[in-house]
């Protein structure tokens, strides 16, 4: 099968059975995307599909190789960072960092989401889309930290999302 | 001390104080400043290599297979449903060796091994190895395991009048001094109240894994996911009939551990006997489910806080007796008196820990062992007491803040309780707070204002570290202590950089891999302390060496930004090294222990909001205010505390391991229904860290900072909701079922 | 899991061929597969769906929308139209899960959704549901997330899904096509079905039939709309209970009452009763305790969930004071 990650093609034989986290960490050797729950309850998974924040571990290989994955490989490099990657830095957004490639893959498709204007369950108007802490908070529940690195992650987004605006 | 060549160590044993630091009198300007992480870029880039993720040739993949009984013992096992399955190489048994429980941090022997015999539902006794990891995943579930059950002890609460003692370790389980029960009876006041804590996982993000690689003459290379290497290494040795030396452990990023990844678990001997009898490499990586199931638990606690005041407010007695939970024949309990011990003063005081045997998962360490939960208790009481009395929680707190150990008699290394709790009182706007509960009532929302006292014992342990200077003037660190989250490679680097006067760029620092020297390992809140003093000494045995080349005494020289400047000289540091020079520090506790009580101490103040409607609980603010000596990295050693206090939360409010009391099984194994504090339950927390240096605990003079966090937290919060809606919850977690009855019609 | 056929249907008639028991539909797949990768569920085909066309939200006439089965979470959430007619809709959709979660689960799948019980979810344990006639671990263990409205001796699951519940309270109806072309329209009042001694049957579709849309008539002129949820953490939980309603006032009385309620029974729940106890009243607590006793007349906890009927009187009296504007 073939598959397109972070703009490149891999060609890879993956199982029919085969998350495109296992394709990512086993079949084509990009293990920045982690596996912490392997049940879509905690996000350490979460890579790019289309531009769309999911978790790669609750979808099968085989149903995406029309689509674009991208991975916190393909957002930046130790030498050239993502803006979001830089963020985390600075603001010390992690601690054992295992969460860390989730949180910032979802971070970078939750500001996707709130430029569409998507509201969250904490939005009183469900027509607009402020990013306050509360709302970068709920719209970030879907990535679990143990290491509870959560007050630093809403820095660093709030950082790149004011910056963005 | 003064060496010369290679091989040469700079050991130090604390038997006395150690007043004047290297930190202090060097102008490099890192230590303490709160640089970003030098592992940094490699996390956020997903370039840092996890235990699961080497790539390692001709690899298979094992997947765990557990029982499903809670106690008795396995009869037969069918495995050719297993076998069949297209790309499935094996289903490895060895009932003798498997490890039946993980083993306890710091431990140097094998854990209990053995898996014919079941002594709890979940236990590891089998792995599947195939070619793929789907392949093992889908036999794993095809094996049919036929056992004889036993009747077994799974109840708790029907158990209870069955408590041992533990034996002697070197935690003492019991202490008493005086007559508690003569001072109650004779008090002006007192509060008599029994708590309970319900069991708990760490729940590390990064699940247990190992992969396990042998040569051709019998030696293994593990890589894994371990706080303690050095002492895990002899764990797996042990397990395995190896001589320690026949083992190396790498462990260079670690997913969290919190106390799980302390000593060995299940998947490691179970991956090291497949690859033995397979020939190839085996991976094993626990699914979450069984990192619940086989790893180890924080004890369920039912504790007991007496507290005796005069009319004074002054205690005249301290009772904590606690029962907890363990596997038969196990030695660990939760030490929850720990803190107890030295927290407050007072005349009569008896701490007991009693264990309930119990055929479910091992107890072991968690973060802050005792601490954690048994604050919750103390610190429950105290508020209970002030409010009775009738005088404010900070007051009572340091009308009985003893000025030395009240059972040692010896002086504290350093403590500065008092100053936590009215620094914090003034920050976080305590005068606000109106002492009538349920008082405050905010549209839906009943708010409410609570404090608590942290303490956590401050420890070194055996740690060494080697640093050399290369031909270049760089700077390189080694040593097989970890780093878990905890920051370890920028504290060690500033470390360096500063005694050195080197940049940061130029130290690099090499970590996990037991071929380096032994480290304290990432355990106790110790290993800042430990492995960054074995740093130092090593840079302070450099820092002579360089002195000698340049002919100057060491005192005399200035090292900054890669030079060595004295006597009217400057001379860069790669000019004075020849090929490279190094040396070993060694850091060992000693007398400085006993001399002095030393400990961590902080304050915890915490704003919650509970919904009138449902009885929701939810923290609104909350700020640590923490002394731990000197700060070595203000931006990690922050990050420490945000994490403690989160656990806090979680402890308080939402984590329960729930065993099923008809055969032990743990019903919620998995995250979506153990639940840890999401980013929505947590509110931007404050951190604070009030200037301290302790010259008793070790050179570097700094004390542990990374439980100091969870301790005190979640009484903070019990405490608020106190003050919110006038409910007294002991039974945690305060889950708002245990609020709906008592709280006003809606 | 268990290996399977993977087949990718490229037409809807391609799609309802297979009436086996063994097939299962992929859209989403975030609650199938989570199931599968414990063996709970252990399909020898999956037929995957989600490039076939049904991926609009259109207008219907009289103002009701149609929604495709394969519109996710988050987009039917997002949806102008939806915000604006049919807020309980897209409050309910966020309040559930997690931003991926929603970016991937469909309608379809959503309505679909099983039950998160401890004991299913362990294929260890004995489960009517998972494997009819082993027995039902919850009922005399640990059962906090579980049912206390519609339960029977076999089974006391709960339906864990918001979505439903607010389709619930906007009087939905489920579209399908099934294998022999036919397309069949099910009132979501009739889709559910109880546990009975069957809890393995939680829905009335036939084998191979396929949701293709589901239909919301117009709200009511007016209505205030609101979803409640009530758990243990601040988000990213299962609803302990909540709440869907769509009320109408006229001349200062109730004149229309839709209320569906989640994490009470094995399907959204929804019960004439309770309406009829408030249609036609002036709003009063009096009046809301009498739908909350009209609610909770066969409640039943099994120990660890008794809470839940204090719980539901608090939050449904609560619910309608804000939906009736009372205080």
């Amino acid at each position: 099968m073939k598959f397109t990650i972070n703009g490149q093609s891999y060609d890879a034989d993956p199982d029919v059975r085969t998350s495109v986290l296992d394709l990512l960490r086993e079949h084509v050797g990009l293990t920045g995307s982690k596996k912490g729950c392997d049940h879509g309850q905690c996000g350490a998974c979460t890579v790019l599909i289309n531009g769309r924040r999911v978790n790669s571990c609750l979808t099968l290989a085989v149903m995406h190789q029309d689509d674009e994955i991208t991975t916190i490989e393909g957002l930046g490099t130790p030498e050239d960072l993502h803006p979001m990657q830089a963020a985390f830095v600075a603001h010390d957004g992690y601690q054992c960092g295992y969460c860390t490639p989730g949180q910032i893959c979802s971070a970078v498709g939750m500001l996707d989401e709130a430029k569409k204007g998507w509201a969250s369950h904490v939005s009183d108007d469900l027509t607009t889309s402020d990013l306050s802490n509360e709302e970068i908070s709920e719209r970030m529940s879907g990535n679990i930290c143990r290491c509870a690195a959560y007050s630093n992650i809403v820095d660093a987004i709030r950082d790149v999302a004011g910056a963005d605006a | 001390m003064l060496g010369l060549g290679k091989g040469d160590t700079n050991s130090l044993t604390m038997d006395k104080p150690h007043p004047d630091s290297l930190l202090d009198s060097s102008v490099q300007g890192v230590i303490g400043k709160p640089l970003d992480r030098i592992d940094g870029p490699l996390k956020v880039s997903g370039s840092a290599t996890y235990a699961a993720e080497y790539d390692i040739p001709d690899l298979a993949h094992g997947f765990l297979v557990r029982a499903t009984i809670g106690a008795g013992k396995i009869t037969a096992i069918d495995i050719d449903g297993a076998k069949a399955i297209p790309g499935v190489i094996d289903v490895i048994t060895d009932y003798k060796t498997f490890l039946r429980n993980a083993q306890q941090g710091g431990e140097t022997c094998a854990p209990a091994q053995g898996v014919e015999e079941i002594a709890y539902y979940g236990e590891i006794v089998a792995i599947v190895v195939a070619e793929s990891y789907e392949a093992a995943r889908d036999a794993a579930y095809r094996i049919d395991i036929t056992y004889e059950a036993r009747d077994g002890r799974y109840d708790f609460d029907a158990h209870k009048g069955e408590a041992e003692k533990p034996p002697e370790g070197t935690i003492p389980p019991y202490s008493k001094q005086g007559d508690v029960d003569q001072a109650m009876a004779d008090a002006a006041y007192t509060v008599d109240a029994l708590f309970t804590t319900p069991s708990q996982n760490s729940a590390a993000m990064e699940p247990h894994a190992s992969i396990a690689v042998w040569d051709e003459d019998g030696a293994l290379t593990l890589y894994g996911a371990y706080q303690m290497p050095s002492s895990d290494k002899q764990q797996l040795a042990k397990s395995l009939g190896l001589k320690a030396d026949k083992v190396r452990i790498i462990a260079r990023y670690v997913g969290g551990g919190f106390g799980s990844k302390l000593g060995i678990a299940p998947e490691s001997v179970a991956a090291a006997v497949a690859a033995k009898k397979l020939g190839r490499p085996v991976k094993a990586v626990m699914a979450r489910q069984q990192v619940f199931d086989a790893t180890v638990r924080r004890s369920n606690t039912e504790q007991r806080l007496r507290l005796a005041a005069d009319a004074d407010g002054m205690l005249t007695a301290i009772g904590h007796e606690t029962l907890c939970s363990n596997l038969p024949d196990e030695g660990f309990f939760e030490p929850t008196g720990i803190g107890t011990h030295f927290m407050y003063g007072g005349e009569n005081r008896i701490i007991t820990h009693d264990i309930v045997r119990l055929d479910t998962t091992l107890s072991g360490s968690m973060r802050a062992p005792g601490e954690a939960v048994g604050l919750l208790a103390l610190e429950g009481a105290m508020d209970e007491l002030a409010e009775k009395i009738g005088i404010d929680p900070i007051d009572l707190r340091t009308r009985n803040d003893p000025q030395q150990d009240p059972e040692k008699n010896v002086p504290f290394s350093s403590r500065q309780l008092t100053r936590c709790l009215e620094e914090g009182a003034a920050s976080f706007g305590w005068d606000a707070r109106t002492p009538t509960p349920a008082s405050d009532r905010r549209g839906e929302w009943w708010h409410g204002i609570g404090v608590a006292a942290a303490c956590r014992s401050n420890m070194l342990q055996p740690s060494a570290a080697k640093v050399s200077i290369d031909g270049q003037g760089k700077a390189i660190v080694e040593t097989d202590m970890t780093d878990i989250g905890t920051g370890t490679y920028t504290i060690l680097a500033q470390i360096t950089g500063e005694i050195l006067g080197l940049p940061i760029a130029d130290v690099t620092v090499h970590l996990g891999d037991t071929d380096a020297p032994p480290g304290a390992g990432s355990g106790g809140s110790w290993g800042a302390g430990s492995s960054g003093s074995s740093v130092y000494l090593a840079c302070e045995m450099l820092r002579n060496k360089l002195a000698k080349a340049m002919g100057v005494e060491a005192g005399a020289m200035t090292l900054k930004d890669g030079r060595v400047i004295a006597d009217n000289r400057s001379v860069p540091i790669a000019d004075l090294v020849g090929d490279g020079i190094e040396a070993t520090g060694k850091i060992e506790p000693g007398k400085q222990e006993q001399d002095f009580t030393q400990s961590s101490f902080g304050a915890h103040f915490a704003e919650v909001k509970v919904n009138a409607v449902t009885g929701e609980v939810r923290v609104v603010r909350m700020h640590g205010v923490f002394t731990a000596g000197r700060i070595l990295n203000e931006k990690t050693a922050r990050s420490q505390c945000l994490g403690g206090m989160t656990f806090g939360i979680g402890g308080a409010l939402t984590e329960e391991l729930v065993h099923d009391p008809r055969n032990g099984k743990i019903v919620n194994r998995d995250l979506g229904e153990y639940h840890v504090p999401v980013n929505a339950d947590v509110p931007q927390l404050e951190v604070t860290f009030l200037d301290e240096r302790d010259i008793h605990a070790n050179p570097i003079h700094a004390k542990g900072i990374g439980e100091l966090g969870i301790a005190g937290a979640g009484a903070a919060i019990a405490n608020a909701v106190y003050n919110a809606v006038g409910v007294r919850v002991r039974d945690f977690p305060i889950t708002l079922d245990k609020l709906l009855d008592e709280m006003p019609a809606v | 899991m268990k290996s399977f056929t993977y087949e990718k249907a490229d037409s809807l008639t391609a799609a309802v061929t297979d009436v086996s028991p063994t097939t299962r539909f992929i859209a989403g797949g975030t609650n199938l597969l989570d199931l599968m990768k414990l063996q709970v569920e252990t399909p020898a085909k999956l037929v995957d769906i989600s490039r076939l066309p049904l991926g609009d939200i259109e207008e219907m006439e009289g103002a009701g929308l149609r929604i495709g089965a394969l519109v996710p979470n988050s987009d039917l959430a997002a949806d102008p139209r939806v915000i604006a007619r049919y807020e309980v809709l897209s409050r309910a959709l966020l309040a559930g899960a997690s931003g991926q979660l929603r970016n991937k689960a469909t309608t379809g799948g959503n309505l679909l959704q099983r039950t998160r019980c401890y004991y299913f979810y362990d294929p260890s344990t004995a489960c009517n549901k998972r494997a009819p006639g082993s027995g039902c671990s919850a009922m005399a263990g640990f059962n906090r997330i579980l049912a206390i409205l519609g339960t029977s001796d076999h089974c006391i699951a709960t339906h864990p899904g918001d979505m439903p519940v607010a389709m619930r309270a906007l009087d939905a109806t489920i579209v399908t096509l099934k294998p022999d072309g036919d397309k069949r329209r099910i009132s979501i009042h009739d889709f559910y079905r109880l546990p009975g001694d069957t809890p393995d049957v939680e829905t009335v579709l036939e084998r191979g039939e396929l949701i293709t849309h589901v239909e919301l008539p117009a709200p009511p002129e007016g209505a205030r709309q609101l979803y409640r949820k009530v758990r243990d953490r601040a988000s990213y939980a299962f609803a302990l209970v909540s709440v869907a309603g769509v009320v109408t006032m006229a001349d200062g009385k109730i004149a229309s009452a839709a209320l569906a309620f989640g994490g009470l029974g094995p399907m959204p729940w929804r019960d004439e009763a309770v309406e009829a106890a408030l249609v036609g009243q002036v709003p009063s607590d009096a009046v809301f305790g009498a739908a909350a006793d009209a609610l909770l007349k066969e409640a039943k906890g099994f120990g660890s969930n008794d809470f839940k009927i204090p719980l539901t009187r608090r939050t449904l009296i609560a619910c309608l004071r804000d939906l009736t504007g009372a205080k």
